[in-house]
């Protein structure tokens, strides 16, 4: 029998279930506080899951604040935190909205299907903005690469997000795969989405003008992820804890791509009041966004919705999270018209119902009312928690266990110096990744400028004035281990360094902030940290921060994952051509190393792979950061160089080696005066970059260094001519004086032979 | 003459904007064609663009050859009118029968995206003329299910009468029988090309402009032509 309205007024005694749906007693009680009686079952569907930490951020709400509180004053920022994703004024009319988002979880029950509905749900944020989705990037971070159960997980994200971003027609220009114990029973699959549109075709997610109508369109509803939110978001995986593990989503991308093309229409065709995708939550969090965004009222007949499956409880219905399913507020007189454009794309659209101006939200099921509530009480006004945190007992020790040359032994001969070059260069994390992005598109669109392994991904907006946008995502979760403060600062410092090295100027950023249980209050410390970090760090360089995502609850047992917020830089660039990519080409190109390096090992790759980690990571320098990237966006605009590449994991050595790949064109290098070969080659000191510069240009560019206070040390020369006289007669060789030399074909071996090895041709 | 070269889509269709962007550098007008059109709105030929035409459900491009707009441009292509299919274009054409052969999925079981080389092996068809005989090209590789197969008879007739037109080289990216990359009707109008030549088109987005040939062929043919 139906729990009605009138049922529970009748039965404020009857037994709810409101624990096994994940709230607690108090929250419980607020509800019952709220509503003045016990709720519905229905309601209690509404609140469990608006009210869980995935969909209520309400854990780390008080964090968030920040990003706000802290912005840097800005004229960018056309929307901002709050809505389903930021957009940024890119010039000349255009517009960007990007974010990214965490499928962690259901990834790791489901890999193929949790990554590809990862990527159709941050597309459908981006479409719900007005937006035409143009690229999408994944962040990867997974257990060790010969693990048997990353054997399990990621070939099936790869194919998924492969599966369906191939499908959707959407270029995947970069992200990262990273590889740590830590992750090996937690993986993270991150997922960003980026889309332009012109300023006026933004559109907000909001029920305005009573008496208009609500459509829901796209997929029909039917029982997969029912509670996946909830349960699947806000629960670990515990060994011994209860079946939790309800159905993962199952994706179906051409009915997005449908789903794309037909909201984009309804919009551009100025048929659309309000407009909300349906993502965790389903139908629950989209009216009642909408209600709580507009007029405050919504009437909602339930039986009205599409069904996949006729059995389904109103309660259900409520919680299903079908993917590819959006809503949309329409005026009653255009109504017809978008229903017509809906057919055009065999689009199913039904109107559920209507905007009022009553301050409720009513939900009617076969005549009766089952959810009558205040909006805002479920979208916007759920518990906040300010959890109790405190520095961890371990924090201390950790830091002081810094890996001198006494504490682990370092290579000083030249024989040990090549090897340590090749170690790093096989070493997964720091491999060719083509395994991986040879199963994504990246040509589709016709716009990519850049992609993976460039330093960032890179996609024209504006076919006409070359305008284009770049953006990268990056995070060393072993640095914010460390010092999650300095760690967050670090991963926004790569991102930004990364978009700068591109030619692009950074204008804002987005993140997603993947921590262990914020019951725990050393986990709760490292995520205040990382996020008084990050603003402080946002409002230093001048960039805000859009929007961005929480996964809590990251860990197996009571280990936590380090923590990993992952920060996307997002940046821009008047002409395309413009773009600085990471391969020289001429001989007698000079290569410049900018910044200052530091013996700074603690958290490097090296060190990774002496599986060692303690210690203070590299020293944050922003000023020098920012002088960094206004020096390569000049040296890009005004022609003077012809490559340049960030100076990250790995060091100077890494970095070179993968200019040299991606060249395939010989180069000499000579180490410094007064500095250590092995600190020069393998320090991962940050603020640095390194910058190929034609002779012409040398004046100009080290003039302008100078002038802006920036050291610029000369320490290679490109030349395709090296092989006969270090003996590899034929072949392109990079030679590195007193050191070592090796044949880029060699070095080539050892890069790319490591993930077919492991996870098959 | 101003050459007209429609380009379909069905719904799924990914690449087509790419294809009207070719089109479009090569010096021809691109005419949008829809999948439920009637007519072909006097296009002087046509491009049958990739992407998954509705969902490859079934089979990779099996439903598309009912869509109203298919059946005026198989009897057409019949008689003459030029047809390129890229990618599902070219799945299209095989299960329309416009084209022998199959395209079944790639014998590694991966999608793969890569920037493929390539050998011109015939210049004859109204697509390849603008190539010199041999001419070795770079354009990108981007499929799922892009094994070619056919019968040992079949293969012999293609390769006997000059309507291999292109073969992968470098390592064939998918198990296509004799490293077959494309493929003619025996009038040399009809063409499917499982790489995308309308992603190297431009310096900045393509790995060359290799792609270019393919699309000023058909337009000499039909200035030529008229």
């Amino acid at each position: 029998m139906t729990d009605t309205v009138d049922t529970a007024k009748e039965s404020p005694d009857t037994e709810q279930p409101w624990a096994e749906l994940g709230l607690k007693q108090d929250e419980y009680e607020s509800i019952k506080e709220i509503l003045g009686r016990r709720p519905t079952s229905s309601e209690l569907a509404m609140y469990s899951v608006m009210w869980s930490e995935h969909c209520s951020y309400k854990s780390s709400k008080v964090h968030l604040r920040q990003f706000g509180d802290k912005a840097p004053k800005t004229d960018v920022l056309l929307v901002g935190i709050g809505e389903n994703a930021g957009v940024v004024d890119i010039g000349d009319g255009w517009a960007v909205t990007f974010k990214v988002e965490s499928h962690n979880h259901p990834s790791y029950v489901e890999p193929y299907q949790g990554a590809a509905t990862g990527v159709g749900g941050i597309v459908r944020d981006i479409i719900s903005m007005g937006a035409r989705p143009i690229a999408i990037m994944d962040s990867l971070r997974f257990g060790p690469a010969d693990a048997p159960d990353t054997k399990r997980v990621l070939p099936g994200v790869v194919a998924g997000i492969g599966g369906y971003g191939n499908c959707l027609g959407l270029p995947n220009i970069g992200g990262e795969l990273v590889f740590d114990e830590s992750y090996a029973g937690n993986p993270l699959v991150n997922a960003l989405c980026i889309g332009s549109m012109k300023h006026e075709d933004i559109h907000l997610a909001s029920a305005k003008g009573v008496g208009n109508l609500v459509v829901l369109y796209g997929a029909r509803t039917g029982g997969d992820g029912i509670g996946g939110v909830s349960v699947l978001a806000s629960e670990t995986f515990d060994a011994d804890g209860p079946a939790k593990r309800p159905s993962v989503q199952v994706g179906d991308p051409f009915m997005e791509k449908l789903l794309i093309e037909a909201t984009l229409e309804v919009l551009h065709a100025g048929l659309v009041e309000g407009i909300q995708d349906l993502g965790g939550a389903g139908i629950s969090c989209a009216t009642s966004e909408l209600a709580s965004n507009g007029e405050g009222g919504m009437h909602v007949y339930l039986d009205r919705v599409l069904l996949r499956d006729a059995s389904l409880s109103p309660e259900e219905i409520l919680m299903s999270e079908s993917q590819e399913r959006m809503c949309a507020v329409v005026t009653p007189e255009k109504i017809d018209a978008f229903m017509v454009l809906c057919k055009k794309w065999d689009v199913e659209a039904v109107v559920i119902g209507a905007v009022t101006d009553s301050g409720r939200l009513v939900i009617e099921w076969h005549g009766e009312t089952i959810v009558d509530v205040p909006p805002r009480s479920v979208a916007h006004d759920g518990p906040v928690y300010n959890r109790p945190f405190h520095r961890p007992s371990w924090q201390d020790a950790l830091q002081a266990d810094e890996p001198t040359g006494e504490r682990i032994p370092r290579p000083s001969t030249p024989e040990a110096l090549k090897q340590t070059l090749i170690d790093l260069i096989s070493s997964p994390n720091l491999v060719s990744k083509s395994w991986v992005t040879s199963q994504y598109d990246r040509y589709v669109m016709g716009n990519t400028i850049l992609a993976q392994p460039e330093d960032a991904g890179m996609i024209r907006v504006d076919e006409e004035s070359g305008l284009g946008v770049a953006i990268s995502t990056d995070c060393n979760s072993r640095f914010a281990k460390l010092d999650p403060y300095a760690g967050a600062q670090l991963a926004l410092a790569e991102s930004y360094r990364n978009i700068s090295v591109a030619g692009a100027k950074p204008l804002a950023v987005t993140n997603c902030l993947n921590f262990g249980s914020p019951e725990d209050p050393e986990v709760m410390w490292q995520f205040a940290q990382a996020t008084t970090g990050l603003a402080d760090a946002c409002l230093e360089l001048g960039i805000p921060v859009t929007g961005g995502n929480v996964s809590f609850y990251n860990q197996t047992g009571d280990t936590a994952i380090h923590p990993t917020p992952v920060v996307g830089v997002l940046g821009v660039i008047d002409d395309v051509d413009r773009r600085t990519p990471i391969a020289w080409e001429d001989d007698g190109e000079l290569i410049y190393i900018l910044g200052d390096t530091a013996d700074e090992f603690a958290g490097s790759e090296w060190a990774h792979l002496q599986g060692h980690l303690g210690g203070l990571p590299p020293k944050v320098n922003l000023p020098m950061e920012r002088l960094l990237s206004e020096i390569m966006v000049a040296a890009s605009r005004d022609g003077m160089i012809s490559a340049a590449h960030d100076v990250s994991d790995g060091g100077v050595g890494v970095a070179i080696t993968e200019m040299a790949l991606r060249a395939n064109i010989g180069a000499r290098f000579w180490i410094p005066d007064n500095i250590d070969p092995f600190v020069f080659l393998f320090s991962e000191s940050t603020a640095r970059a390194i910058a190929v510069i034609a002779r012409t240009e040398e004046l100009r560019f080290t003039e302008m260094c100078a002038a802006r206070g920036m050291s610029a040390t000369r320490f290679g020369v490109v030349d395709s001519g090296l092989g006969a006289d270090s003996g590899y007669p034929g072949e392109q060789v990079i030679v590195i004086d007193s050191q070592f030399t090796f044949t880029i074909a060699a070095l080539r071996t050892a890069n790319e032979a490591t993930l077919p090895a492991l996870f098959g041709g | 003459m101003d050459a007209r070269i429609g380009v379909v889509t069905f719904p799924g269709s990914l690449d087509d904007a790419d294809a009207a962007r070719a089109i479009r550098i090569a010096g021809a007008t691109p005419v949008a064609l829809w999948h439920g059109d009637a007519n072909l709105h006097d296009v002087d030929a046509v491009v049958l663009p990739g992407g998954f035409s509705y969902g490859d459900y079934l089979r990779c491009g099996a439903i598309a050859k009912f869509a109203p707009v298919m059946s005026l441009i198989i009897e057409k292509a019949q008689v003459g009118l030029p047809v390129l299919g890229i990618c599902n274009g070219f799945q299209i054409l095989c299960e329309s029968h416009l084209l022998p052969g199959a395209l079944t999925r790639n014998d590694h079981q991966h999608f793969i995206c890569r920037d493929q080389k390539l050998r011109i092996e015939s210049t004859e068809t109204l697509w390849t003329t603008d190539f010199a005989p041999g001419q070795e090209i770079i354009i990108p590789l981007k499929n799922g299910e892009g094994g070619f197969v056919a019968s040992e008879a079949i293969l012999d007739e293609l390769f006997a009468e000059n309507r291999v037109i292109a073969t992968y080289l470098d390592g064939n990216p998918n198990g296509s029988y004799r490293d077959i990359a494309g493929i003619s009707n025996k009038a040399g109008n009809v063409v499917g090309l499982m790489p995308h030549p309308e992603h190297a088109v431009e310096e900045l987005t393509g790995p060359t402009t290799d792609g270019i040939p393919f699309f000023t062929s058909v337009l000499k043919s039909l200035v030529g032509a008229s």
